[in-house]
């Protein structure tokens, strides 16, 4: 990959303040209600997309976030880049609390997101370039000094821009539309960005190829992720830490190895049961849960996975099971069966002298 | 084993603002109780040469050449009511969005029963009977009152039973299954290969089944055809293209998935992008982006060289004997 040429005028990074020890991110209580309309008799609803979520990325770090439709994810990804209003909770960029210490203007330049839809989510009537250089223009770059730095960026994502640059996203492949995606996430110079489903349309070499071209402007620029997909080979490759959500709360999280080799929380074994199988002679033979995701219109009470986890017991349809640690390594899991002594017949004997924290509470 | 289709040297070009080769010198047969599978990426014809299957393409702007045979008969020179007839009794199909395949303002009970009225001649009533039976068979909960749901009531996974339900209702030979879990969660989407795999077997029937994703065809082929740029570049047993692929592009294709790879190691990618089907092939379509490719792959078309027993690939690297391994 070049070197970035000297007269290529970059915008300035929001500063680092606090260091690789302050997290690039916290996320505590996120919540987000949507209230829908009933019948005209019906009492009103809501769809419970967020759920206090509370989650935090390091610097340089790639957290992955993985769950089926209706999960929240993407939601999330919302609430972080401000597309929609919390109800609930507090986002810390770098030490700064969005909305007091930091700006929205200069959140946008130190968060950017890259969405599922590589059409959708450009100006038609721009060409590339155009729509590259348009978020720098906003941030008081000049427009030739903005047009070199999208032919730059261009370059760096494996588009020539001779090509490339005075085209129309209509007259470009999918693959390639996400590179610009990419491009133009970059030209504010984030430190972080958050992959919303951004290689989940593409085909699979091509898949490949972007996956590829991420790891490296990972490296070139410092770059943090956060990287939403419901494709599990993907974030266990790119991830090093991941959450998985059901309807709306997070249920486990923690380093994608230990999630992965040792998944305690019983969605998430489903949901990496569910994979399709990569050997003809081992086939999957029984589908490890039945029924669909329920709808997060009023979910069910308590653990939410409990109308469809074979280990349901009374209790967990009456109080929602909280985070627990599972090790010190920060893998949590919020399920009665890792919390020891909660009542669950297959829950751990409580060890008498741990910390008396059963992490339970009443829905 | 005899063979239920037969599909000899189709070709299928769109024509209209710009002309699209999508289709070129496709041979293919399915053998009976087969499930064969259709692998290729976006635009690579997968889904073409299924509906042309059904004659479900455009008219007015489809050219199709070669012949397509199915049980014996000519599918491309039926009318329009030896088609109706045979779409729904002998073929069905089922699509990747239920949502929109199935009709919004008539209940999944009566648009099953139609399709029995329709093709067997039974009464409303005995027709709204063998819907009630059909959505037992994909294993609807509450079967009884699903009769009276319209689509739209129904969650994603649900709507997709009842697609098969509709499909099977005519006890089909065949059966053309276009990406039929690709919209579904991860969850459900076993659930659905696992009833598809298990109604295959009890209905004895034959299933040509699209898809993109190799994992899905592992869960349910038994032979694949691996598309590129409108050609099947090879075809085999599912167990040997996946163990010992032959084709350059097969190879790329099962070696870029992202299935056990490290992290922080490089994926295996294949370079470029595929040909646009402005112009039939001449040469080898996948020259442009292969890594072993010969100045004769830009020459002519490679020739389909067999393999091994039922086994065929369009490369000439698989034609000296010892380069071929088995």
């Amino acid at each position: 990959m070049s070197e970035t040429s000297p007269s290529v005028e970059l915008l300035e990074q929001v500063e680092d303040i606090g260091g690789a020890a302050q997290p690039l991110l916290q996320v505590t209580g996120l919540t987000k209600h949507f209230p829908v309309r009933g019948d005209l008799f019906s009492p009103r609803k809501t769809v419970r997309a967020v759920d206090d979520v509370s989650f935090s990325i390091a610097k340089g770090e790639t957290v992955g976030i993985v769950g089926e439709s209706g999960c929240g994810k993407s939601t999330t990804a919302r609430l972080l880049m401000h597309l929609m209003k919390r109800d609930a909770g507090d986002i810390v960029y770098d030490g700064m609390q969005v909305g007091r210490a930091l700006s929205l203007r200069e959140l946008r330049r130190g968060m950017q997101m890259v969405f599922q839809d590589s059409y959708a989510s450009l100006n038609p009537r721009l060409t590339i370039e155009e729509s590259i250089a348009f978020g720098p223009k906003v941030h008081g770059m000049a427009d030739s000094s903005a047009r070199t730095l999208a032919r730059e960026l261009l370059g760096k994502v494996g588009l020539r821009p001779e090509t490339f640059a005075n085209r129309y996203p209509h007259e470009i492949s999918g693959g390639q539309r996400q590179r610009v995606n990419i491009a133009r996430a970059l030209a504010l110079s984030p430190r972080l960005v958050i992959l919303d489903e951004a290689v989940s349309a593409l085909d699979k070499s091509v898949e490949a190829q972007v996956l590829n071209l991420l790891a490296d402007l990972k490296r070139e620029f410092g770059l943090t992720y956060l990287f939403i997909s419901h494709d599990l080979n993907v974030v266990r490759y790119i991830s090093d830490r991941v959450l998985v959500m059901y309807l709306g709360e997070v249920v486990e999280l923690g380093p994608v190895d230990r999630v992965w080799d040792a998944p305690a929380h019983p969605y998430t074994r489903a949901l990496l049961a569910a994979m399709p199988s990569s050997d003809p002679d081992n086939r999957t033979e029984t589908p490890p849960i039945s029924g669909d995701p329920p709808n997060p219109i009023d979910p069910p009470s308590g653990c939410r996975f409990h109308t469809r986890c074979p280990f349901a017991e009374p209790l967990c349809a009456n109080a929602t099971p909280k985070l627990s640690d599972l090790d010190t390594m920060g893998h949590q899991a919020a399920c009665y069966m890792a919390i020891a002594g909660s009542g669950h017949s297959r829950a751990p004997a409580k060890e008498t002298d741990k910390k008396n924290d059963m992490g339970v509470t009443a829905a | 084993m005899s063979n239920l289709v037969d599909i000899r040297n189709l070709n299928i070009r769109f024509t209209g603002e710009r002309t699209v080769h999508a289709v070129n010198d496709i041979s293919l047969s399915l053998g009976e109780g087969e499930v064969l599978g259709l692998l290729g990426e976006s635009g690579s014809g997968k889904s073409v040469t299924l509906r042309a299957l059904m004659r479900l393409l455009p008219k007015k702007r489809t050219q199709i050449s070669g012949t397509v045979k199915v049980l014996g008969r000519d599918v491309l020179a039926m009318n329009d009511e030896e088609l109706s007839a045979f779409r729904g009794q002998t073929v069905s199909m089922i699509f990747q969005e239920p949502a929109l395949a199935l009709d919004p303002v008539y209940t999944i009970g009566r648009q099953i029963a139609e399709t029995v009225v329709r093709h067997e001649g039974k009464t409303e009533k005995e027709g709204l009977a063998r819907a009630l039976e059909m959505l037992e068979v994909v294993r609807i909960p509450s079967a009884k009152r699903r009769l009276e749901a319209y689509p739209h009531e129904m969650s994603g996974g649900m709507r997709q039973r009842a697609m098969i339900a509709l499909a099977l209702a005519c006890k089909p030979k065949i059966l053309l299954a276009d990406e039929p879990t690709t919209a579904l969660d991860a969850t459900v989407q076993i659930q659905i290969l696992l009833l598809l795999r298990e109604l295959q077997r009890e209905f004895g029937m034959s299933v040509i089944f699209v898809t993109h994703d190799i994992g899905v065809a592992i869960e349910i082929c038994d032979r694949v055809a691996v598309m590129y740029a409108g050609q099947i570049v090879e075809q085999g047993r599912l167990r040997d293209i996946v163990r010992t692929p032959v084709h350059p592009y097969a190879k790329g294709l099962l070696a870029s998935t992202v299935h056990g790879a490290k992290r922080g190691q490089r994926l295996e990618t294949i370079p470029g992008t595929p040909p646009s089907l402005d112009k039939a092939p001449a040469s080898c379509s996948f020259a442009p982006r292969c890594t072993v490719a010969q100045p004769r792959c830009t020459e002519r078309l490679p020739p389909n060289v067999p393999v091994s027993p039922g086994r065929t690939a369009r490369c000439v690297l698989a034609e000296p004997v010892d380069a071929v391994t088995s």
